[in-house]
């Protein structure tokens, strides 16, 4: 087993009130300097057998027609090495 | 003989039965559809109502978009079929590209629920041509996710084509771009929109008056006449 991420942001001219909302709490927290903050998504997908081409491809279109919008969103798939070097 | 017209019910639907008493009140025969099943049961066009099909979850309308009827739903529209998608209706058929655009969280980040006055601005569409150009309504709007989002180009070719149908008037209600409450595709057939013509089709509920009843005569004398 290994460990695939999808990682989905809003693209940059898309506007996130969410973000923005945490941005706006930082100081009342005492966090001051940070100027901007944008919230997303992370998928965290358990592939069975390895992850090679031909799985990342799929998994890229998985993200491309399912898990990301990419009307409104953007993404990238990553294998995650961490969870693979424990093993 | 009278027009057939099919109400999809998809698990989270919360506004089939009112659509399709929205229908009957119009003088066409409501079908209920479900969204396991392919068939369309030879229906004459199709609505597919507000709530929060399979619990919005990961983004409004992302899932029912691949549930079984819209397999067949979409290549139907496609070759024409009258579609009318109301609130998460709209937002399925973002999701299934058969409108351009997407739909997101409002900009105040609250639910919404009001009496909001629109501006009928297309009244060629399958959908609206028993309204008049620049006619403005009073329709029940409410929702979690109303903010339509599109790109800079696609924004221009709407406005150009005339596919803007309705625009929020008076008070944008979720930070939608251009003001857009609903737009149509390019052959008139597709239309969606967030507030609910249904929920206004008698005067005892709703905005009191029978702004939205038009929708669904609308179709009716389409499909009667054809």
């Amino acid at each position: 087993m290994a460990r695939v991420v999808v990682d989905v942001m809003l693209k940059p001219e898309i506007l996130d009130p969410q973000g923005q909302a945490v941005q706006r709490a930082l100081p009342r927290l005492g966090f001051e300097g940070i100027s901007d903050v944008r919230q997303g998504k992370r998928f965290e997908l358990e592939v069975d057998g390895p992850v090679d081409d031909a799985a990342l491809a799929r998994i890229r279109d998985l993200a491309e027609s399912f898990l990301a919008n990419t009307v409104i969103e953007d993404f990238t798939v990553r294998v995650d090495e961490v969870a693979e070097a424990a093993k | 003989m009278t027009a057939r017209i099919g109400v999809v019910t998809f698990p989270g639907s919360l506004d089939d039965r009112d659509t399709q008493r929205a229908i009957r009140l119009a003088g066409a025969e409501p079908v209920a559809l479900w969204h396991k099943d392919k068939d369309l049961k030879q229906v004459d066009a199709v609505v597919l109502c507000g709530g929060f099909s399979y619990g919005d979850y990961l983004r409004a309308g992302a899932i029912a978009r691949f549930s079984p009827v819209m397999e067949s739903l979409i290549e139907q529209a496609k070759a024409g079929l009258p579609v009318l998608g109301i609130c998460n209706g709209f937002q399925i058929l973002t999701e299934a590209h058969l409108l351009p655009g997407a739909m997101l969280g409002n900009d105040h980040l609250h639910f919404i629920c009001r009496d909001q006055k629109l501006r009928v601005e297309n009244a060629e569409t399958s959908w609206t041509s028993d309204y008049r150009a620049g006619q403005e309504i009073h329709i029940p709007l409410k929702n979690m996710d109303g903010r339509y989002v599109a790109d800079q180009y696609t924004l221009d070719k709407l406005e150009a084509e005339g596919r803007v149908a309705f625009r929020y008037l008076d008070f944008n209600p979720n930070g939608s771009l251009n003001d857009i409450a609903g737009i149509t595709n390019e052959a008139g057939n597709v239309v969606g929109l967030m507030p609910h013509p249904e929920h206004a089709v008698e005067p005892l509920i709703g905005t009191g008056r029978t702004d939205g009843l038009p929708f669904f005569t609308s179709i009716l004398k389409k499909l009667v006449n054809a």
